[in-house]
């Protein structure tokens, strides 16, 4: 078993308790998306495509006051250590869907009845937090799409690790830790979108996980507003 | 179909003129559960049972317990695998088929509460390392719907497993074989109790029905363990929570699980 954490607070991967890991964004990588992310967090590597509003197969999905969101969250078979079966897990689905009802509340498709949204999310590299991760480039990759929308929606772990309540968990400390709390954030209306909690928390600590969560999420939506700057205002102009 | 529609609507602004008093449609407080009824024994061919009755909703869980291989990387454990499924008698709008997101998700709900309060010491169940476990398997059907499935499954489940009586297995040539007549009981740790939220406009309303989830903003399930700990969680809906609500769920999780514990702990 490696060790999680050092005596000066130091983490396996080098971070201090609060800070997240690397992460960058770039936007509109795929020609034939509507909209497009990738994102690189720590050593997730994650493409997000959105198109739409299109018409809805099969028809009887359709809604007759409103488009439709669905999501599809898929691990490609080389993106863990031991390769995975490429059939859609339940745990794939369960995050799916998750992570659809945790970009609902941003997105806005009242105006394009009977149509629908497409969100798909190919995890190309694993690491701990992919969920987050995905969430992060698939709402980047809405507003790409020029889907309307009320918030951002950025999203970040905290958990529990060698007794200390850390910022963005890693794969090692998912794995080996003792708490993982994945939170998705609008940051402008203050709305927690998805949350969840594996592990063992104190009431008092359940509140510092979620506070220290929501930093994050705060640290990712500079960066996913910085990323969309960089496509649409290039020149200087905002 | 259109009439259907109308009595949804009307029964929708009932409710929401309703909580606008502080009541509930079926004249609940709103942080009351139903009436929650916990029967067990009740399949005396499965190694442990249950049958929970939380209002209208009904749910049957078996357990069945058998040698297995571990998981490859958890060779010191035993197996704990829960399954859920809503049976076509269950709903006139369930149909038979492979399982559709709602129900992966009860399933998994259910099998994270059990699995990170830690309920089952799962180190006791190891015959030969990386070799030979043995496998709980806690599957719970649900046989009526009336909303809250996920806290009826979570009951029948921990209160089959606390009823449950683990049979012997020797090994004889490498293989698990079973000792007639010898049985214990299964190593528990804690008790989890699983409490589910619904938030409607700004109210947050415990055990919602079938009813009060149609008009649901957002819901929430927070498990706790005996020693009131927070364990497992779940945001659910297609909307969300502010932090207040979030820590005002949290300590409604704990408060109404306190109760439904002693419930529990009554089958042991």
């Amino acid at each position: 078993m490696t060790q999680l954490m050092n005596e000066n607070g130091i983490r396996c991967d080098g971070r201090s308790i609060d800070q997240i890991r690397n992460v960058s964004i770039k936007v509109g990588v795929l020609k034939n998306a509507d909209g497009s992310a990738y994102i690189e967090f720590g050593k997730n590597k994650i493409l997000a495509g959105v198109f739409g509003p299109r018409d809805v197969h099969p028809k009887h999905m359709a809604d007759q006051d409103s488009g439709i969101l669905r999501c599809r969250y898929h691990m490609s078979p080389f993106s863990v250590t031991e390769r995975k079966n490429p059939a859609p897990s339940r745990r794939e689905i369960e995050i799916s869907k998750v992570i659809k009802e945790a970009l609902q509340p941003a997105v806005i498709l009242k105006d394009f009845p009977r149509t629908v949204v497409d969100v798909f999310i190919e995890i190309l590299q694993a690491d701990g937090g992919s969920r987050c991760a995905a969430l992060d480039a698939a709402s980047v990759a809405l507003v790409d799409a020029g889907i309307p929308m009320r918030d951002m929606v950025s999203a970040c772990a905290a958990g529990k690790v060698a007794d200390k309540i850390v910022l963005d968990v890693n794969d090692e400390e998912d794995k080996e830790g003792q708490a993982d709390m994945p939170v998705a954030y609008m940051p402008n209306l203050g709305k927690i979108t998805l949350m969840q909690l594996d592990g063992i928390l104190t009431p008092n600590e359940y509140k510092k996980c979620l506070e220290t969560a929501i930093g994050g999420c705060k640290q990712v939506y500079e960066i996913q507003k910085k990323a969309l700057m960089e496509k649409y205002f290039k020149n200087g102009e905002a | 179909m259109t009439s259907s529609v109308i009595i949804e609507q009307l029964k929708r602004e009932k409710i929401l003129d309703l909580l606008n008093q502080g009541k509930r449609i079926d004249g609940r407080g709103l942080h009351d559960q139903r009436s929650l009824s916990i029967e067990i024994g009740v399949i005396p061919k499965a190694n442990g049972s249950a049958r929970v009755k939380l209002g209208y909703t009904e749910v049957i869980t078996g357990v069945k317990i058998q040698p297995d291989k571990p998981f490859p990387d958890l060779g010191d454990k035993g197996i704990l695998i829960c399954t859920a499924e809503i049976l076509p008698l269950a709903d006139p709008k369930a149909e038979p088929g492979p399982p559709g997101e709602e129900v992966i998700e009860l399933a998994r709900v259910v099998d994270r509460g059990i699995r990170e309060t830690e309920m089952l010491d799962l180190k006791q169940l190891v015959l030969i390392k990386d070799k030979s476990v043995i496998g709980i398997f806690v599957d719970s059907s649900v046989l009526n719907t009336d909303g809250n499935l996920f806290d009826a499954c979570s009951y029948a489940a921990v209160g089959a497993i606390l009823s449950c009586t683990v049979p012997k297995y020797e090994i004889k040539n490498d293989a698990p074989v079973l000792v007639e007549g010898v049985t214990s009981k299964p190593p528990t740790k804690t008790i989890p109790v699983s409490v589910t939220m619904a938030r409607i406009g700004e109210y947050i309303i415990v055990d919602p029905t079938a009813d009060e989830e149609a008009c649901m903003n957002a819901r929430i399930t927070i498990t706790t363990n005996s020693d009131g700990n927070i364990c497992a969680l779940q945001k659910g809906g297609s909307d969300g929570f502010t932090v207040e609500q979030l820590f005002k769920c949290s300590e409604i999780a704990l408060s109404v699980g306190t109760k439904i514990r002693k419930q529990l702990e009554q089958l042991m």
